[in-house]
């Protein structure tokens, strides 16, 4: 194995996250630390993109808040992370949708994967609020 | 000075204990081989010479197969001599990881990445003409004068000046190391070192 990926699997705890990309709808929940108190902020929005591999790997989610778009980038592996949810599983043709930050109206929804009832059947418990949804 | 030759593999992150991420080079750092001890009374001077990487015969010249044949040891890639080793050795001892310790302070050296031919403001940080008007023309990262008129009448030795650019020998100090792996002989350091990745460096403390 390459060195690299070794000292990732070994120093870089993997975090178990849901299975999401582009177009899906998540919410992050991101432990912030105030002063010595630390709380638990939630972030939702649309996963425009993931990118890099192994311990280097971010995804950005947007989501518009008071007609203004943010975007916020995580690391997957983040230790402030304390979890994520899986709201909406989007479809969409590709790996980056950085069309979406100018699509305005219509064009700026993304269609939601309808699971038919073997798939509902074999979606992974972390999916059951889409699978839920889709019914 | 304590040291050890390796390799550069490359650069990652990782979460120190508080989460944040910290850049880190990874280093495949010894197992070196003692394959000389250099003492005042021979030599002129006190060292000790490391070895490290396995060479074949094929690509070892005889004289050297002699030179590690007397210390004991197989036949090695890169020899560098280090002096005043904080510890005591003797020929054919191996040198690992674990003379370093977590939390240390290291110099990496290595030979920096050649760039090629480059102009001043690469090379030597000149700030170049600063504006593209005020009669400016195709000039915007031009050196500027050379020196004076008719005193010296020449330029100065050493006069910066675009060319060849890395590819020399560089250290990068007080790097602080973050993590060792005894098991695999890698050290993290914190930051970065010169050189491309598999080159070879050398870190002592």
């Amino acid at each position: 194995m390459n060195l690299i990926q070794y000292v990732e699997e070994k120093l870089s705890p993997k975090k178990q996250l849901p299975d999401f990309k582009a177009g899906d709808t998540i919410t992050v929940h991101y432990k912030i630390k105030e002063g010595d108190k630390e709380r638990v902020q939630q972030y939702q929005g649309i996963v425009i993109q993931r990118r890099g591999a192994g311990a280097s790997a971010m995804f950005t989610v947007r989501k518009i808040s008071n007609g203004v778009g943010v975007e916020r980038v995580f690391p997957v592996n983040s230790a402030f992370i304390d979890k994520i949810e899986l709201n909406k599983q989007g479809v969409v043709r590709r790996a980056r949708i950085y069309y979406i930050r100018q699509a305005k109206g219509k064009k700026a929804r993304i269609e939601e994967k309808q699971h038919n009832e073997t798939e509902v059947a074999n979606a992974p418990a972390n999916a059951k609020p889409v699978a839920a949804a889709a019914e | 000075m304590s040291g050890l030759i390796g390799r550069k593999i490359g650069m990652t992150r990782l979460a120190d204990e508080a989460g944040n991420f910290v850049a880190c080079t990874v280093i495949q750092a010894g197992p070196c081989v003692v394959t000389q001890i250099k003492t005042e009374e021979k030599d002129g001077y006190a060292a000790i010479q490391l070895g490290y990487e396995e060479a074949t015969d094929k690509h070892t010249p005889k004289a050297e197969q002699g030179h590690f044949k007397k210390a004991g040891t197989t036949n090695k890639k890169r020899l560098i001599e280090f002096k005043g080793f904080e510890k005591e050795l003797k020929a054919g001892e191996v040198v690992d990881v674990t003379i370093f310790n977590e939390g240390d302070f290291v110099d990496v050296a290595g030979t920096s990445k050649g760039e090629g031919f480059q102009g001043v403001v690469k090379r030597w940080g000149f700030s170049g003409v600063g504006s593209r008007t005020h009669g400016q023309h195709d000039r915007q990262r031009a050196p500027g004068s050379a020196g004076a008129s008719s005193f010296p009448s020449r330029v100065w030795r050493g006069k910066k000046m675009a060319g060849r650019t890395g590819g020399v020998r560089a250290k990068a100090q007080n790097l602080a190391i973050f993590k060792i792996l005894p098991e695999k002989n890698v050290l993290l350091v914190k930051g970065s070192i010169p050189g491309y990745n598999g080159s070879y460096v050398i870190v002592e403390r």
